[in-house]
Parts: C-alpha cells; sequence; structure tokens
C-alpha cells in the first residue's frame, strides 16, 4: 500500500516538473516577442476570420518580434462579454473590435484607455484625424477619442429589381419616401385568392437590435433618441412616436411586410428567397448578398420623411488597460497598420463595410470597385446624413428598454404611444444616477 | 432503488489496523482526510458560491473605480418592482408546468410503446433517443430552420393544407409554445432511457396473473405499471424540474428573450443581467431568488412524495 502511494507521489512529481520545465519553455521563448491578444466578433456574412487571418500574419511578417493571437469571440454581444469578464478576472485582451456604441459602457467600467495619449508625432494626429467624422460621433465623448473606426457600416435598403419589374415597377429606381414606399409596396406584395402571401413588399427587422433600424426611421423623422452625452433620452417625442407608428402600419394597416417581429439572421435569406422584394439590412452585408442574390439587385439611401438619413453602426478598436507601454506601442502599431487607406479600402471591398476614411475611396483599388460595383458608394453617400448610434450610459439596459417597447408595439400587445411612453420611463430610471 | 437490496455496507476494520496509529485523534484526522477530496469541491463549487451570491445581493454593483457598498434589501426591492423578472418568473412558471408534464407523459409513452414487441424496435429506440444526443445549441438551430416563417418545415408542411405563413417566433402568442416544444422534444429521449429500464425491471408474472384475472390492458397499467414506476417518476419529475430552471441554451438561439420579454425565462434574464448589463449584484439577488425556489422545490418533492410512493 504504501509502495503505491510513493509511485503515486513520484507520477505527481514528475508531471508537476514537466509542467514547470514547459512553463519556463515557453515564456523563454516568448520573451523576445511582444505578444497581444485580439478578440473580434463577427456580425456579417462571408469568410470574415479568413480575412482578418491574413492581415494578421500580413502584420507579423511586417513587424518581426510583435505577435497578434487574433481570437473570435462570436457575436458583438458576445465578444464584448468575454472581452470584459477577461478583463474583470485580471487578463483582459489588448486590442479588440467592439461596438462602437459600446464606449460607454466601457469607459464606466474603467477598462480602456484612450488614444490621445499615443499621439506623439504628426503623422499620428494626422492619422487620428483622418476618418469620416459620422463614425467619429461614436467614437469621442469629453474630449476624448475613445475608439478608432474598423467595421463601420450604416443601414441600406436591398431591392429585387425583377421584383419591381415584375410588379410594372421602374427596376431602376428606388422608393425614395415613406409615401412613395408603401405604394410600391402594396404593388410588390403578392397575395393568392385566399389571401396568402408568397411576397412580401418589405422586410425591416426587429430582433437583436431593433432599435438600431428604427433609428433609420425616426432620423429621416428628423428626431434623435439621445443626447451626445449619454444621459438623456428622447424616445417619448412625437417624432419617434410617428416614426413607430409607420413601422408598425408598414405590417398591421398597409399589410406590406409580416407581422410580429422579424428575425435579423434570416432577413436576407427571405431577400434571396424572393419572400420579400426590399430589405433594410447593414451595408456590411453587401458582398453577402452580391455573392448569394440570384437576381439584378440595388441599394439605396434609406427613404426620407421630414428628412433623410440613417445612424451609423458597427464596431471600432479599443485598446483595453493594463498593458506595458511597450506592448500598448504595439497595440497601436497594430491599430494604425489596419487602418491605413489601403486597408480600409481592402477590407471594405471584401466585406461590404464601408471603408472609414475619405482618402481610401481614392485608392485605385477602391476607384476600379466603385466604377464596377456603384452600389458599393451607397453608404459613403449617405454618411452625410448619418448620426450617431443609439449610446448611453448603461447602454446595454437602455437599448433593451427601446427594444421591448418596439416589439411590444409589433407584436401589437402597446400601442407606439404606449410603449414609447414606457421605454422613455424606463430609461430614465436607469439613466438617473447619471444625471 | 427498485427494490435493490442496500448495498453492502463496508465493515468497519476491526481496531487492530488502526492501533498502530495511535490515539482516537488519529482516527478522525484519517476520517476527515479521506472526506477531504469531496469536501473541498462540495465547499469550493456548490457552497461557498451560493453564500457568496446571498452576500453579494446585499451589496450594490461595483463599477470602475466605484466600490461595492452595503445597501440592505435594495436589490430586492428592484426586483420586485422589476416588470421584466414578474414576466420572467411568470414564464417560467407556464413554461415548467407545459414541458415537465408533457415530456414525462411522452417518455411514458415511448417506452410503453418500444417494450412491446413491434416491428422495426431498435429503429424506434434510436430514433427515439437521437434528439437527447444532440447539444442544445444544435438543436436549437435545427428548429430555429423548422420555425423559420415561409420556407420553414413547419410551415412547408401546413402548406400543404394551404395555410398561411405562421411568425412563429415572432408572435408573442407562439413563441413561449415554440420553446416548449423544443425542449419537450429534447427531454422525452432521456426520460424514455429510465422507463424502459424500470418496465423491464417489472416481473412478467404480474402480466400473466393480471391476464388470468381478466383485467384490461389499460386497468393493469394504471393499477399495475403506473404505480411500480413510481419510484423511477419521481426520479425523472426532480430532474425534469431542474431542467425546466437550468436549461436556455435555445432561448440564446432562437429568441434571445424576445419578442417583448415573452419568452425569457429567469435563468436567462439573470445571465443577461449579469454579462449583458454587468448589474452583479442584481444578478445576485435574482440568484437567490431561483435557488431559494428550486431548494423549496427539491425539498417538497422528497418529502412529500416520496412518502406516498410504493418501493416494492
Amino acid at each position: 500500500m504504501f509502495c503505491t502511494k510513493v509511485k503515486w507521489l513520484a507520477a505527481i512529481a514528475a508531471v508537476a516538473l514537466v509542467a514547470l520545465a514547459t512553463g519556463i519553455m515557453t515564456s523563454a521563448a516568448t520573451a523576445k516577442d511582444i505578444v497581444l491578444s485580439f478578440y473580434y466578433p463577427v456580425a456579417v456574412g462571408g469568410p470574415i476570420t479568413k480575412i482578418i487571418d491574413g492581415y494578421v500574419a500580413d502584420f507579423e511578417k511586417e513587424n518581426p518580434g510583435i505577435k497578434i493571437n487574433a481570437i473570435y469571440a462570436g457575436t458583438y454581444q458576445d465578444t464584448l462579454t468575454k472581452a470584459l469578464t477577461a478583463f474583470k478576472s485580471g487578463e483582459p485582451p489588448d486590442i479588440a473590435v467592439l461596438l462602437s456604441t459600446d464606449m460607454f459602457t466601457l469607459i464606466d467600467e474603467d477598462a480602456i484607455t484612450p488614444f490621445d495619449d499615443l499621439l506623439k508625432t504628426d503623422a499620428d494626429k494626422t492619422w487620428a484625424k483622418s476618418f469620416f467624422p459620422a463614425f467619429m460621433e461614436n467614437s469621442q465623448t469629453g474630449g476624448k477619442t475613445w475608439g478608432i473606426p474598423f467595421q463601420r457600416s450604416t443601414i441600406v435598403m436591398f431591392w429585387n429589381k425583377d421584383a419591381f419589374k415584375d410588379a410594372g415597377l421602374d427596376p431602376d429606381k428606388a422608393p425614395d419616401t415613406w409615401d412613395e414606399l408603401v405604394a410600391d409596396g402594396g404593388k410588390l406584395t403578392k397575395r393568392d385568392a385566399s389571401g396568402n402571401v408568397s411576397q412580401w413588399g418589405i422586410e425591416i427587422p426587429s430582433t437583436g437590435f431593433p432599435y438600431w433600424l428604427f433609428q433609420g426611421l425616426t432620423t429621416a423623422d428628423d428626431v434623435r433618441l439621445m443626447n451626445q452625452a449619454g444621459t438623456t433620452t428622447y424616445f417619448d417625442k412625437p417624432g419617434v412616436v410617428q416614426a413607430l407608428q409607420y413601422w408598425v402600419d408598414l405590417s398591421r394597416k398597409y399589410k406590406i411586410q409580416p407581422e410580429g417581429t422579424i428575425e435579423w439572421g434570416t432577413t436576407p435569406k427571405d431577400f434571396f428567397e424572393r419572400k420579400t422584394a426590399i430589405m433594410w439590412t447593414s451595408t456590411g452585408n453587401l458582398t453577402n448578398v452580391r455573392a448569394n442574390a440570384k437576381f439584378p439587385f440595388g441599394v439605396a439611401m434609406l427613404p426620407a420623411h421630414q428628412g433623410r438619413g440613417s445612424p451609423t453602426g458597427g464596431g471600432n478598436f479599443y485598446l483595453f488597460k493594463k498593458m506595458a507601454n511597450e506592448e500598448r506601442d504595439a497595440a497601436f502599431k497594430f491599430v494604425k497598420w489596419m487602418t491605413t487607406p489601403e486597408r480600409a479600402a481592402d477590407w471594405g471591398i471584401a466585406t461590404g463595410y464601408v471603408a472609414v476614411r475619405p482618402d481610401a475611396w481614392d485608392t485605385s483599388k477602391m476607384k476600379k470597385y466603385v466604377a464596377d460595383f456603384p452600389a458599393a458608394a451607397v453608404a459613403r453617400d449617405q454618411l452625410k446624413y448619418a448620426v450617431a448610434e443609439l449610446s448611453t450610459h448603461d447602454n446595454q439596459r437602455v437599448t433593451k428598454a427601446l427594444n421591448d417597447g418596439l416589439q411590444a408595439a409589433l407584436t401589437g400587445t402597446k400601442t407606439p404611444q404606449q410603449a414609447m411612453t414606457d421605454a422613455q420611463q424606463e430609461a430614465a430610471r436607469i439613466l438617473k444616477p447619471y444625471q | 432503488m427498485h427494490g435493490v437490496e442496500p448495498l453492502a455496507v463496508a465493515q468497519p476494520p476491526p481496531q487492530a489496523q488502526y492501533a498502530r496509529g495511535g490515539s482516537a485523534l488519529a482516527v478522525h484526522i484519517y476520517g476527515w482526510l479521506l472526506l477531504l477530496p469531496a469536501a473541498v469541491l462540495l465547499v469550493a463549487f456548490t457552497h461557498y458560491p451560493a453564500v457568496q451570491t446571498l452576500i453579494d445581493s446585499f451589496y450594490s454593483t461595483p463599477r470602475g473605480r466605484r466600490g461595492a457598498v452595503f445597501v440592505g434589501l435594495d436589490n430586492y426591492q428592484t426586483m420586485l418592482a422589476d416588470p421584466v423578472f414578474w414576466r420572467a418568473l411568470q414564464n417560467n412558471v407556464v413554461y415548467a408546468t407545459s414541458v415537465i408534464p408533457l415530456t414525462i407523459a411522452l417518455a411514458l409513452a415511448m417506452a410503453l410503446l418500444i417494450n412491446g414487441k413491434i416491428a422495426g424496435r431498435p429503429f424506434l429506440r434510436l430514433s427515439f433517443f437521437t434528439p437527447t444526443v444532440l447539444p442544445m445549441i444544435a438543436v436549437a438551430n435545427i428548429w430555429l430552420f423548422f420555425y423559420s416563417p415561409g420556407y420553414g418545415l413547419l410551415d412547408q408542411i401546413l402548406g400543404l393544407f394551404d395555410s398561411s405563413t405562421h411568425n412563429w417566433l415572432g408572435d408573442e402568442h407562439t413563441a413561449l409554445g415554440c420553446l416548449i416544444a423544443v425542449a419537450v422534444w429534447k427531454d422525452a429521449g432521456f426520460f424514455m432511457i429510465f422507463y424502459l429500464a424500470a418496465l423491464q425491471q417489472i416481473s412478467p408474472q404480474l402480466a400473466e396473473a393480471a391476464a388470468l384475472e381478466g383485467a384490461g390492458r389499460w386497468y393493469f397499467f394504471r393499477r399495475v405499471t403506473f404505480p411500480l414506476l413510481m419510484p423511477t417518476t419521481l426520479f425523472v419529475l426532480v430532474n425534469a424540474v431542474i431542467n425546466s430552471f437550468r436549461l436556455v441554451d435555445h432561448i440564446v438561439v432562437m429568441t434571445q428573450g424576445g419578442p417583448d420579454n415573452t419568452t425569457a425565462l429567469l435563468l436567462f434574464y439573470i445571465y443577461e443581467v449579469g454579462f449583458k448589463f454587468w448589474d452583479t449584484a442584481y444578478a445576485a439577488t435574482l440568484t437567490v431568488v431561483l435557488l431559494v425556489l428550486l431548494a423549496c422545490l427539491a425539498l417538497g418533492q422528497f418529502l412529500i412524495l416520496d412518502r406516498r410512493i410504493h418501493y416494492q
């Protein structure tokens, strides 16, 4: 019996020694290199992970001594959860692409570091000013820059040209106002004798982040949802209620959109399957649609009402705290490398995201792409009318209050007025500590 | 469980064996040391987190540089005033009271069916058991496709009868029902295995005797088979109750609690509060409620039902 015990002890000791030795060896091997972890999400179709891995490999080749561990971390929501959990356990990622709207949350958690202190040379300062101003709205607050635009988007409208032709509409002209959308949608909705619909006029998705698509309506109605400081919301303003009424009416009054909530993830599929003739979705889906739509399609700005416009959306680069100085410099280098005009153009072409800086659109590669595929420039042109995406302190909770209200109105549980009054009340309660 | 004789209890070692070790104290230490590995695991992963959760529920959520402060029952007051909490609780009650009886009934029916001598029995057994083998995430993704409006399997089948398309998961009236169906489909096969094992323990002589007495099949099931299965039913019931509060993977995949919280279950809401809103103190408060709820259910099951069950 004792003999067995001794054997066990010896075995455990041996395992421990091997583990220790491996540990020492790995740390010795990496002592020379700076290793950075980089979390990123995937929110649109296409081989995104492959593209990112390619960039990282190129960066490592050009910058020996820096190793980037690129980690695909799921949806935006998953990535934020993983990054913050890791941060709270003391091992945050060094770099992460997270929603631009998570800025206040990340600041409140004291998790990220602003870019301002890193801008030492003139070249750096010019770089920081090189992005579209519309994208910087969600990246700066309190006079500091907390995020650098990377995979940014706006909402655009895709339409099926064949469906337009079949309905007797001009296939090259998308509805440009709310009224035209209703009129065209009515012609595009195909019903059989017993009232069953085989093709809907339009789908505006309402799961996941309905508030974002809703901003495409409120912005056209010339109302804002929050103040710049992220401390007050305006959900119960008449213009907001009106915008929601219009969204609900598309389903319930004009009957050109399915009733109930519409799944964000399957909306592009509905479009490919000709279940809907028009869809609203992120520009980030552009390349996906181009690859999968078996019919000619068009891309247009969102229709106008009192005004025109769309919220921006998508992800920014953030630098987490707790990095040593040389690590932070390396991380900064990587962010700069990922946002050069050439890379921004390349990333935009590969995915459909809007290339984040004006000079990216002047590169020869991008010029050729736009000449070949003019739809790609629609999102850029829409940036003139773009507003900041809904973002406040305790953002996830405020957003949920609005999302719940929107879904309640869309499923018919509450009137738009009631839904927005309730959402505003809840948001005001949540934001009270920040006043 | 089924009338098995109590396991042979290891005889205490004769005094002589540890007399060498010395005093009675050494015996105690020896005993505690034997218990230690299990005790450490139990304390570290069950008791410590539960107690810590209870303590956290009396503090505010630390954010950034602001630490946690003692707030007494504030979190509990917030909870009582939180409509989403009540909604989630109500949903969970509806969900549990539908999923548990349906799963048990289906499991029992399937077990009875494949316990008899019918053609293709191995194939049936396999197909009844398959859903159990799949991970919940995979199941949810399969069903997400079944439910998609228009071209989903369900709508395609209904389309044969010229029915209009249904927005199954997007309609507040059908969304929770859809999730209940998934849970039943997923768990029934697992519980069937237990019923099948129990059925095969029942002596065939009982059936023969009943046949001689002229008892009908339904009468035999009601008065003989079902009472004999009661110990298994209790076991299955306990597990089904736990599952109905514990499994929320399909909600994350299929509805994220929407539309308008109609499919938010308690655990899903706790996850949302804890890992989306990062309000850890409030999440701890909700967790305490869930813990108390489950503890009461388990106690009730063991104290009340256990007495009424006939063990062979």
